[in-house]
């Protein structure tokens, strides 16, 4: 195949975001006429190589190579020259504007105040979307378009560009089937018209379907590209999770103890989460494992009464209760720390202590004056407690790093004294010193009696740390394992919604 | 890591000016004309105290001249009608809480734009005024002016009255949880709300209180002058949002201490005098003061990015 033109080659990438080596020295290269798929876990590194290749990051070291010339700080727009478009799962189109003038927009770089010439640009653009067999009007708003309608309009920007490199980040993740039939036809008249795409999913079998060749990232280096031909589904899984869980995780220390929390046939209709049963006992860790969008993080939001549950029962050690705001779950006992610190988490305007004290209000402000000596030292004994790195009490969040942060919003969850402890994304951007403490965090909790909810993308840390690990996948809960027994293949293939597990209890019926 | 304080800086500019004053044109700082400046700026200081607030909640609102006129104008007709002063200011109050009540409404619990809902009001409030006073100059009756006291004890009601709310409320914002809540929730309301804080509760209560000292305000205005302009509250927003900016209140929301209001106002308010005392032009007054505002957004602004290359 050496004859045929390498459109893309990247070797050694290496990108580092702070103290998270996201690119390990990742190579890829993709060739003209072929689908190229990228596979791994969430957070492997795939979004990263994207970005690199669209110049959206520059990587740290290695080399990039465009149809046989080096390129050096490639920017967005460069990107764009070198005829390289990117269609995200989120289309990024003005909303408010017609498909012709967005097609018009990202097609041609035109001065300034150049005239618009309203009638080649609608006629551009009828022409394109003709190409692609799409059915949408010109001059249709996009705010009107649904998804996918707009997904083809970005790959009819990408082909009016002129792109040879057509990179699709999960395209197919909100269509129908229908739809989907109609965006392979796309992609395979993109490639014999000797295009090169690259070609993200999580779905093997749309990976069969279409893709040439695959390349697996696993934490953030590549372990290998195949014919797809060459492999089976259940190699590919094996290559995306085949790690060793090491051994730095702290060991389970004591049995879990009686049913904190019980929730039965809990759905949701406006979060997407249907018909979830399960318990969480003392002094266990149930992990839960899925992939981004299969609805953790809804579940979650449902238990801490952010979007309430609109039927099912939610039990707390033993007795029913309902749970309709934010306020209701800290009164109950439950708590929270949410995924991404940064956002929502640790506010960075305030002091350590104004932040570990926030859940507490009543509290800490008993007949509505502050208690600054309370407050002071449930500051300092929670810097202690928890190994946070401070100037003290005073430091403002923002001064301290991710680690840190994280500790400081999982403190201000303690001083709630709550029966269970929901934990999203507990060590996400945080760096292998800090994260190591607070596995040990978690772990000593676990063991004074507080049941605890993990939802991690991470699998080793999944399989760490859980006394059992709940999947899920489109909302629903689809596995249900033994810690112990859990294996990363049998999870990865329950969340991907690939049946070569045993393990796996829900039934979905999309195909 | 050494905090930055913007209410020194802001202080020492302050202290600096009085200085060059003072060495400049000591006449300054006669004690009635002084006292007299002191006082006049009483009122927009306790209306910078509740805006402060109200931007630390990540919010806005523009409508509190028109607010502040309305109050005048409603206790200056209770008192002209002959009931006590006690009432009028009574009227006041409760007027500027339902003016604040609305904003509140419209802001926390519709999600509308603060700075829509308190444009609409503004105009509202100063449409309606004019439609009811026709510009009218309201006379007040005797016993009105200074609390019936003379003018140096009522001059010293107001400015002690003034100095009483700023420590109360800069004591609230530190030690009460609404205070804590106020800081919460203009950071961040997402994270706010996560932590068990009702932003809706918090947002509505900052306007109601803004009403009320926009009241307050009127009244200690009113007190001051055996008439009243049903217009009096004109461009007071303007100088209160300028004095907050200047006295450290980050505009974002989530930062600053009511204590950096007093030097941010008094070194806005005292251009004009300062220019007359140096016998320079007094049309400079509003550039410098626009200078002024621009060196500390950009004192804040740079002072943002060097701590984010720190962070």
């Amino acid at each position: 195949m050496s004859d045929v033109e390498k459109l893309l080659e990247l070797s050694e990438i290496k990108k580092s975001f702070g103290a998270v080596r996201a690119l390990k020295g990742v190579s890829f290269e993709l060739k003209a006429g072929e689908v190229h798929a990228l596979l791994g876990e969430n957070g492997a590194g795939k979004s990263t190589l994207i970005k690199v290749i669209t110049g959206a990051h520059a990587p740290d070291s290695g080399t990039l190579t465009v149809a046989g010339q080096a390129v050096a700080a490639l920017t967005p727009s460069k990107a764009q020259e070198w005829g390289i478009a990117c269609i995200y799962q989120q289309p990024a189109l003005f909303p408010d504007l017609s498909v012709s003038e967005n097609i018009g927009l990202r097609l041609k770089k035109s001065a300034a105040f150049a005239k618009v010439d309203w009638g080649k640009q609608r006629e551009v653009a009828a022409k394109l979307l003709e190409r692609i067999g799409a059915e949408i009007s010109p001059d249709a708003e996009v705010a009107s378009l649904s998804m996918p309608e707009q997904q083809l309009v970005e790959i009819a920007c990408a082909l009016g560009s002129g792109a040879r490199i057509v990179i699709m980040d999960e395209p197919t993740a909100s269509l129908t089937q229908k739809e989907q039939h109609l965006l392979y036809a796309v992609v395979r008249d993109l490639r014999d018209s000797g295009v090169g795409v690259v070609y993200i999913s999580h779905r093997l079998e749309e990976i069969f379907a279409l893709a040439d060749r695959v390349t697996v990232l696993r934490d953030g280096e590549s372990v290998g590209t195949h014919p797809v031909g060459s492999l089976t589904e259940a190699q590919m899984i094996q290559l995306m999770v085949g790690r060793e869980v090491s051994a730095i995780y702290p060991p389970a220390e004591s049995a879990p103890g009686d049913v904190v929390l019980e929730m039965q046939s809990v759905s949701c209709a406006a979060s997407g989460i249907a018909d979830v049963s399960l318990t969480v006992r003392a002094g266990e860790i149930l992990g839960m494992a899925g992939l981004v969008g299969a609805g953790r993080t809804e579940l979650a939001r449902i238990l801490f009464g952010i979007t309430p549950a609109s039927s099912g029962s939610i039990r707390l050690e033993g007795k029913t209760i309902s749970i309709g705001n934010p306020q209701d779950a800290i009164a109950q006992g439950i708590a929270y720390v949410p995924e991404d610190r940064r956002k929502h988490g640790v506010i960075l305007d305030l002091p350590i202590a104004h932040n570990i004290t926030m859940a507490i209000h009543r509290r800490i402000f008993p007949q509505h004056f502050l208690l600054k000596q309370a407050e002071q030292n449930l500051a300092v004994e929670m810097i202690r407690d928890l190994g946070i790195k401070a100037f003290g009490p005073e430091a403002p969040g923002g001064s301290l790093s991710g680690g840190n942060q994280q500790k400081v919003s999982v403190a201000r969850w303690l001083a709630t004294k709550p029966r269970l402890l929901i934990l999203d994304e507990p060590t996400q951007g945080v760096d292998v010193g800090a994260k190591s403490e607070i596995h040990k965090i978690i772990r000593r909790l676990a063991k004074d009696g507080l049941a605890v909810l993990m939802i991690s993308s991470d699998l080793p840390e999944v399989l760490g740390m859980s006394d059992r690990v709940a999947v899920m996948r489109g909302g629903r809960l689809v596995a249900m394992v033994d810690g112990k027994k859990a294996e990363a293949a049998s999870i990865m293939a329950a969340a991907l919604g690939h049946s070569h597990s045993d393990s796996e209890k829900g039934q979905e019926g999309t195909r | 890591m050494k905090k930055y304080s913007r209410e020194w800086s802001v202080a020492a500019a302050f202290g600096l000016l009085m200085l060059s004053l003072l060495i400049v044109a000591p006449h300054f700082f006669q004690w009635q004309p002084l006292l007299s400046r002191v006082t006049s700026q009483m009122p927009a200081m306790v209306v910078a105290l509740g805006v402060a607030m109200v931007i630390i909640s990540r919010q806005i609102d523009i409508s509190i001249g028109a607010q502040f006129s309305m109050c005048a104008v409603i206790a200056g007709l209770v008192a002209a009608s002959g009931l006590p002063l006690g009432v009028a200011i009574l009227a006041a109050i409760a007027a500027g809480a339902l003016m604040g009540a609305l904003n509140g409404l419209l802001v926390a619990y519709l999600g509308l734009p603060s700075i829509v809902v308190t444009l609409a009001t503004m105009v509202t409030w100063q449409e309606a005024l004019r439609l009811w006073q026709q510009g009218r100059l309201l006379n007040l009756p005797e016993g009105i002016q200074w609390f019936g006291q003379s003018q140096e004890s009522g001059q010293a009601i107001v400015i002690g009255a003034t100095a009483l709310l700023l420590i109360l409320l800069a004591w609230v914002m530190k030690n009460i949880a609404a205070g804590r809540a106020i800081y919460a929730v203009g950071s961040d309301a997402e994270a706010a709300r996560l932590a068990g804080i009702n932003p809706q509760r918090t947002t509505f209560g900052v306007f109601v209180s803004m009403g009320v000292l926009a009241a307050l305000a009127a009244v200690m205005n009113l007190v001051q002058s055996p008439q009243i302009q049903p217009s009096c509250g004109d461009g007071m927003e303007l100088k209160a949002i300028a004095a907050a900016v200047v006295g450290g209140i980050a505009i974002r929301g989530g930062r600053g201490t009511l204590w950096g209001v007093l030097p941010g106002l008094f070194l806005l308010a005292n251009v004009n005098p300062a220019l007359t005392h140096f016998h320079q032009p007094p049309y400079w007054e509003k550039a410098i003061q626009g200078l002024v505002i621009i060196l500390a957004v950009v004192a804040d602004g740079w002072n943002q990015k060097k701590q984010s290359n720190n962070g």
